[in-house]
């Protein structure tokens, strides 16, 4: 069977999925299957058939599973969000349609992705320049109290991270490319450690720079994190030295040492982390209420969870709707997931995102040059990372922190962000894949 | 740089392996924890979701059931409200706040006794409680209620047979769908009918005479002398009215309720023999109903002087006034009630109950609660001398007005005098169970206050009318 071909069964479960899932919904809310659920399920499956077929036309040799991964995930988030807030699935869906259009647009825009390497520093400055705007008065947006987006009259929010956690990796990609190998010998070593020559090394630190600025300025921990994570993997990647990534992580230890300490917002998420369920934290403003209602929900998930629909995420009859669980459809969607699906859905989820890290990496892999090799390790390295964060807060594994689900939580940016990074890594595997006779 | 990127891919399983780790940690290992956790209000908000079971008279009356209350959730509502609002209770989930049988009950109207409930009810989209099954008789509570009118006090009702709570009426009651607007005087969410402080006055004298006949002391046919006053822990004692009798039978005493009597019999009989009789009619302990223990108290004694609860036998007891129902004896109808039954059933005293059956969603009866005894008071034969004695008090003594035609009944009075003297308030009281020779009912009766009335005149006519109402049924 072609590459095609495959991708193309590879959809029928992420088809299933989102037919079953929200037939499993309209059953819960009103005890009938309407033809609803039929409709969403078509009308996605059209969705996820564009996109193949653009694929088919402009990418034949690219990895068969990326996408219908992919679709798989962002048919089971659009479902959770459908569950949670019928309104926001809508949105999520036009979010959805937008994103397959710039993933297409990518795709026909960047056939020679390589040319990229010649913009690197127009987009890494445009990217710190985005990552800061949300500080920006006027512009951003004070969200439970961080910086983490920027408002767009009739959009909502716009969190410039999603997209600079990808220009951030494309611009990393080509100046390792170029540096690897000097920053390996070109340095003089040290109490055993190669201490690389600043002029080279410059760079990496301007970027630990931002990731712990955008933590102090935005207090955004989450997103420096994604990004900090993902430079140590490609600066990990790129020159093999396990002591860069120690000497980084002691770094960023540091730094986060001293924000834990120093800055109160930091602070208080340290404090919730450790002692989540104390009653004192747990009534506090800014206090516990979310992270550990976050997991209650995944101990009334249990084994196997509830089904979908049968989570309980608002007091019931409360108008307006008070949250049992805060940002169910954001941050805390997984712990939904882990309540309705229970341990082996979120299991389930976990394992469909190692598939698609592995197939990223594979791209990187079969690569047939260091940047598209850098490149495709950097963006399933950020997606990996992403998670991490995100579902390591919810269950407590590190501080919560407000970071996306990628493809599943609700948030456009975060959609379509996370589509372009897919066709950045099509883009990748694509050449990476093609037959050398021509 | 494959070699790099397969660690660093090993690295992300183990970061994700440690996901899954905290993940389960949450599900499965702390699960039952969390779900118990004081904060953790999807517990509750979960329990909302449930369809409990309805709370039945015997008829079928529902007492309590469960309607919808939007979002998938449900309340309680009681259609006899006021009726049966302290035997019922109600739960507010919500609010946090439950009472009575809504409380007691509430493990299985929401379904928790059945295992096979909630391994399947996940399956289904509403989880389904089990329908509780009362000893509760609507035609008798309504007639308690009537027979009481605008006086506070209470009626109890049992089968002396099986223990099994026939009526249970508290007087001012409440709107049990909205308990929190009651406000005194016309309303209350107190149950007097175990929680109150009564003195018993007179009706306790059955109390004294078992104990006195049942440990060998005396007999009915036991001549003591009447004269009144006499002195009693250094304090005169009279009779009502101040009457001296002379000699007279422990049977005639009780029939006129002689009160010097029954008191030299207490005192010969002994703290230690009379505290060992109360305990066996249930004294001294929060009462074996199946009742939220919060909502009983035990009856007691408070010494009289400084008010304070005495330890069972305390040396501190004025027996001689105890023995007449005074003295700081305190006493709730619950416990008179199980006094009369206690006599009623041959000395046997059976455990109150409420709850007969559980049937489930589907009709299937999954648990029944057999009658069980709480202890053997007296011998069967004490039990048939006190009989007799109590026949003759309604036949030609104190308790005439309860008198049904072709119907013997055994009773007892008492007219406590409270407030300050001269006020000539009385708390009066009838204990009784009928037919005397084949009881199927004991039913006690208190009123809190009247302008001198006596337990023969305004307490029995109450007894009268829930024993006339459950004779009829059949019961």
């Amino acid at each position: 069977m072609s590459a095609r071909n495959r991708e193309l069964v590879g959809l029928i479960p992420a088809t299933l999925l989102v037919t079953a899932g929200f037939a499993a919904v309209f059953i819960q809310r009103s005890n009938v299957l309407s033809n609803v659920s039929l409709t969403y399920g078509a009308i996605f499956l059209g969705l996820c058939l564009g996109a193949h077929l653009v694929i088919r036309a402009t990418l034949p040799y690219a990895d068969p599973y990326l996408f219908p991964l992919v679709a798989a995930l962002a048919c089971f988030g659009l479902v959770m969000v459908y569950r949670i807030d019928p309104a926001e699935a809508r949105r999520q869906a036009i979010w959805f349609v937008i994103g397959l259009i710039l993933f297409a647009g990518t795709i026909v825009a960047f056939r020679d992705y390589r040319k990229l390497e010649r913009y690197r520093y127009t987009i890494v400055a445009v990217s710190l320049l985005i990552l800061v705007l949300p500080r920006v008065p006027g512009l951003g947006q004070y969200t439970n109290g961080a910086y983490l987006a920027v408002k767009v009259p009739g959009l909502g929010g716009f969190q410039p991270e999603e997209f600079a956690k990808i220009g951030l990796v494309v611009f990393l990609a080509s100046y390792l490319r170029d540096t690897r190998q000097v920053l390996v010998t070109g340095g003089h070593r040290f109490l055993g450690l190669t201490i690389p020559p600043i002029k080279h090394f410059g760079p990496i630190l301007v970027i630990w720079g931002v990731a712990m600025a955008t933590m102090v300025l935005l207090s955004d921990m989450g997103s420096s994190l994604m990004l900090y994570g993902g430079l140590l993997a490609m600066l990990y990647v790129a020159t093999g030295r396990v002591s860069f990534v120690v000497v980084g992580l002691l770094a960023f230890a540091l730094g986060a040492w001293y924000l834990g300490t120093h800055i109160s917002h930091v602070h208080a998420r340290v404090e919730v982390w450790l002692h989540t369920l104390n009653p004192h934290l747990y009534h506090a403003t800014l206090g516990s209420y979310q992270v550990a209602n976050g997991i209650f929900a995944q101990a009334a998930g249990g084994m196997f969870g509830q089904g979908f629909g049968e989570a309980v995420i608002t007091f019931p009859g409360s108008n307006p709707v008070i949250h049992l669980i805060p940002a169910p459809e954001t941050d805390m969607i997984y712990a939904v997931i882990a309540d309705e699906l229970g341990l082996f859905g979120a299991a389930a989820l976990l394992v469909v995102y190692l598939l698609f890290i592995a197939r990223g990496f594979k791209a990187a892999v079969m690569a047939r040059d260091s940047f598209s090799t850098l490149l495709a390790v950097g963006l399933s390295a950020v997606i990996a990372i992403q998670v991490f964060v995100i579902v390591g807060g919810v269950t407590r594994v590190i501080p919560l922190t407000g970071v996306t689900l990628p493809f599943v939580s609700y948030g456009g940016s975060s959609i379509v962000a996370n589509f372009v990074l897919l066709a950045l890594l099509l883009l990748v595997s694509d050449r990476a894949r093609r037959p050398v006779t021509r | 740089m494959s070699a790099q990127i397969t660690r660093l891919f090993a690295v992300i399983v183990v970061l994700f392996a440690l996901l899954a780790v905290f993940t389960t940690r949450w599900t499965v290992i702390d699960a039952s924890s969390l779900n118990n956790n004081s904060l953790n209000s999807l517990t509750l908000v979960s329990q909302l979701k449930i369809k409990r079971g309805q709370l039945l008279a015997d008829d079928g009356t529902s007492l309590a059931r469960s309607v919808p209350a939007g979002g998938g959730t449900w309340k309680r509502a009681y259609p006899t409200s006021s009726l049966f609002a302290q035997a019922v209770g109600y739960s507010n989930l919500t609010a946090g706040s439950a009472a009575g049988l809504e409380l007691s009950d509430g493990n299985y109207t929401r379904g928790l006794q059945t295992g096979l409930n909630s391994i399947f009810g996940q399956l289904t989209p509403t989880r389904v409680g089990d329908d509780v099954h009362t000893t509760l008789d609507p035609k008798a509570q309504q007639a308690a209620k009537q027979a009481l009118g605008g006086q506070a006090g209470s009626v109890v009702a049992l089968n002396p047979r099986t223990g099994a709570v026939l009526a249970m009426y508290s007087n001012p009651s409440y709107d049990d769908n909205n308990p929190t607007s009651c406000a005194a005087p016309n309303c209350s969410l107190l149950n007097r009918a175990t929680q109150a402080r009564y003195a018993p006055g007179s009706t306790f004298k059955i109390v004294t005479a078992v104990a006195a006949i049942d440990s060998g002391l005396y007999t009915p046919d036991s001549v003591i002398n009447g004269n009144s006053p006499i002195t009693v822990s250094g304090v005169p004692l009279a009779n009502d009215g101040g009457t001296s009798w002379g000699p007279q039978t422990l049977t005639t005493a009780m029939i006129n309720s002689i009160n010097t009597i029954f008191a030299q019999v207490a005192e010969r009989v002994g703290i230690p023999t009379m505290t060992k009789y109360m305990k066996r009619f249930g004294f001294y302990s929060v009462p074996p109903l199946d009742y939220p223990p919060a909502e009983m108290r035990p009856s007691d004694v408070y010494s009289p002087t400084t008010g304070k609860l005495l330890r069972p036998g305390s040396p501190d007891e004025d027996l001689g006034r105890i023995g007449i129902g005074e003295g700081g004896v305190s006493t709730t109808p619950l416990q008179m009630a199980m006094v009369a039954a206690a006599v009623a059933n041959g000395g046997k005293l059976m455990v109150p109950h409420f709850t007969s059956r559980v049937v489930n969603s589907d009709g299937v009866t999954v648990k029944t609660i057999t009658p069980s005894v709480y202890s053997q008071v007296m011998s069967p034969t004490t039990a048939q001398e006190v009989t007799q004695m109590m026949t003759k008090v309604v036949e030609e003594g104190t308790g005439t007005a309860v008198q049904l035609s072709g119907i013997s009944v055994a009773g007892k009075t008492g007219t406590a005098s409270i407030g300050a003297n001269g006020l000539n308030l009385t708390q009066p009281s009838f204990v009784a169970f009928a037919p005397a020779q084949d009881p199927k009912v004991a039913i006690a009766v208190t009123v809190d206050q009247s302008q001198g009335g006596f337990g023969g005149t305004v307490a029995a006519p109450i007894a009268k009318a829930v024993l006339q109402t459950l004779l009829a049924e059949g019961k």
